[in-house]
């Protein structure tokens, strides 16, 4: 049994009393909790959440067949002949092509975010967890990176390979690997100047063991934060990258080819040539929102 | 001396052989962009730790105390100097490893708030130290409610919770406890009371007390509060930038202060009595700046009793005579230094 010591004077009874009545939460307990009070945030993560759905759906909920053309009913307005949204230049069904471009948009949205955070997340953690020249080298490599803009940056590495969805998600992922870096650098960096790394080395840990344990837990918060922001940011490149022809090929649905090839027809039926402009919008801004929410919830100083 | 003479299983040399030796260490933090200037932050300091006792370390801020406690377990490796730990040199070829140091040794810091990981639970923090050192994660909580409860906090109410829910002693027990987990024999505590009100300030050192009786451990305890210290060590050794200005028993330092500088740290504590009120300052200023080091005695910018081979001289620790000793690095104490003083004070 444990012997608890006795200490020269009793444990004051205020200390005792002072212990919080509240049940015990973690921070991600605590964030969960921020969030489910949180209604805008609610809101606009359910407008997410349905078109996440609507992809996913996809070929259970589109009611006409993407590639069925119709000389007679080109660009058609809303209600003709049951098509909802109308018909493209080609005579296809709005709607369709409009539920299907969500799953290559939403896929160029999420993937490269998702990669350039592990890759550009691992190369930030190890810049600031070991510092010095590896630092230096890391960090100034990303820099060279940074210097361009991202559009430019994106439409020249796609275009250099040569289009196509896969190249297309491959010049994001190196488009949002410096950010990722950079924001995992600044993080651990910051955390390894807290004593508790100081006593997990005392303790005689590997670096390996105390990035594990003690540097991920602090340095994931940002770093989804921010990756949670880039993905409207990638909606949108994806959606240019796709208008100026360096994303899928036509007659692939896609949000940002549709805008291209519709264009010539706005003065016809603008409400339904605007309709691809409008998903991108809605999907981008509902993401945009969502990834304000999270920032609120999580970037809590505890 | 401990009060049983039972030894670790780990002990090498029995209770002669000092716990720890350090030799000339030395830190210096280059500035950068002055031009080779650097912070000489400790600079040649040596001194010895028996076992089972508790050596205090004096200083103000900023004498290279923290530096000091740093470089005893290689958290900030040494440009010189050597450091014995129960007869083996550590961190040469011959002698202990670092890792193997850091399983005997361990430390308590400063800053109770910075010190656990905000996004782990109290129970995982102090369950990592004896997890890392190959126990398995039961064993390791095992372990860790153990601790907890011999620091006076209820493991199954403390165990899940994490750092913003506890006070500031609450947390220092914690980190205490996180240092003992590991089972060390020797433990450095960097001013571990400093941040705390009075009255848990207290119930820590009292805690501290119990615990090395109970562990049998040997402390270093550093700290800027002679009071502090007068309560818990054995032995004293007084810093004065980057350098040990006096090392003597408990007894000896605060009776018969050696050095100017003891001298004044020791007149400066505010008395309980209203009848001796301190009038004037005994020592003002503030501390030369570390990178440009006075020449000579580092204290003569302050001193009263400076004199000319004060500006000039490096004044060396008297000879050291056994663990008992006295001994200060003061020109006033030397007979060949030519002070006009020496012998009168």
């Amino acid at each position: 049994m444990t012997d608890t010591i006795v200490l020269d004077e009793p444990l004051d009874a205020f200390e005792e009393q002072a212990l919080p009545a509240t049940q015990v939460r973690g921070y991600w307990q605590s964030v969960f909790y921020r969030l489910r009070h949180d209604p805008m945030t609610l809101v606009f993560a359910a407008v997410v959440l349905l078109i996440v759905l609507a992809a996913i759906a996809a070929p259970l909920i589109a009611p006409f067949d993407l590639y069925k053309e119709s000389i007679v009913g080109r660009l058609k307005p809303f209600g003709w002949h049951d098509h909802p949204l109308g018909t493209d230049e080609l005579g296809r069904d709005m709607l369709s092509r409009l539920i299907y471009g969500g799953r290559v948009s939403l896929l160029m949205g999420v993937v490269p975010v998702v990669i350039a955070s592990l890759i550009g997340g691992m190369l930030g953690v190890v810049a600031g967890f070991v510092g010095g020249r590896t630092n230096t080298a890391i960090m100034r490599t990303v820099d060279v990176f940074y210097a361009f803009p991202s559009v430019l940056l994106a439409v020249a590495i796609a275009g250099a390979m040569g289009g196509g969805i896969g190249n297309g998600m491959l010049a994001l992922t190196l488009v949002f690997i410096p950010p990722m870096c950079r924001v995992a650098e600044t993080a651990t960096t910051q955390v390894r100047a807290l004593d508790f790394i100081e006593a997990a080395r005392a303790t005689g840990a590997r670096t390996t063991t105390i990035i594990r344990y003690h540097v991920l837990g602090n340095v994931l918060g940002p770093v989804f934060i921010y990756a949670s922001s880039l993905i409207s940011v990638s909606i949108l490149l994806a959606s240019g990258l796709s208008f100026l022809g360096l994303g899928v090929r036509p007659p692939v649905p896609d949000w940002g080819l549709m805008l291209s090839t519709l264009r010539q027809s706005i003065y016809v039926v603008p409400l339904v040539c605007a309709l691809p402009g409008v998903a991108i919008f809605i999907t981008s801004i509902c993401c945009n929102l969502v990834s304000d929410g999270l920032r609120a919830a999580m970037d809590v100083r505890m | 001396m401990p009060d049983s003479l039972a030894l670790d299983p780990r002990d090498r040399g029995g209770l002669q052989q000092p716990m720890l030796i350090a030799r000339d260490l030395r830190k210096h933090f280059p500035v950068k962009g002055s031009g080779g200037k650097s912070v000489q932050a400790v600079d040649g300091v040596s001194f010895v730790v028996d076992k089972g006792e508790t050596l205090g370390i004096v200083g103000e801020s900023g004498c290279g105390k923290s530096t000091l406690a740093r470089l005893l377990l290689h958290l900030v490796m040494p440009d010189a100097g050597e450091l014995v730990f129960d007869g083996d040199a550590v961190g040469v070829p011959d002698g202990i490893a670092v890792g193997a140091l850091r399983r005997q040794v361990q430390m308590v810091f400063q800053d109770s708030y910075s010190s656990l990981n905000p996004r782990m639970p109290i129970r995982d923090s102090v369950a990592f130290g004896p997890f890392v050192q190959g126990k398995k994660k039961d064993e390791a909580r095992d372990i860790a409610r153990d601790m907890l409860s011999r620091v006076g906090l209820d493991p199954s109410v403390f165990g899940p919770r994490y750092p913003h829910e506890l006070s500031g002693g609450q947390k220092q027990r914690v980190n205490i406890a996180r240092a003992l987990a590991t089972g060390p024999r020797m433990v450095i505590l960097d001013e571990p009371v400093s941040a705390l009100d009075k009255s848990i300030e207290a119930q820590v050192l009292n805690l501290l007390r119990a615990l090395k009786r109970q562990f049998n451990l040997t402390y270093i305890f550093i700290s800027h509060d002679l009071n502090v210290v007068q309560y818990l060590s054995d032995r004293v050794l007084v810093m004065y930038l980057g350098r040990v200005v006096e090392i003597g028993p408990i007894d000896a330092i605060f009776e018969r202060p050696l050095h100017p500088y003891t001298r004044a740290l020791l007149a400066s504590r505010p008395s309980m009595d209203p009848g001796r009120r301190i009038e004037a300052p005994p020592i003002t200023g503030d501390p030369p700046n570390p990178i440009d080091p006075p020449p000579g005695c580092r204290f003569h910018t302050r001193c009263p009793f400076t004199e000319q081979v004060c500006e000039t001289k490096d004044p060396a620790l008297g000879t050291w005579q056994g663990l008992q000793s006295h001994v200060t690095a003061c020109h006033m104490r030397d007979p060949r230094s030519g002070h006009s003083l020496y012998g009168h004070v």
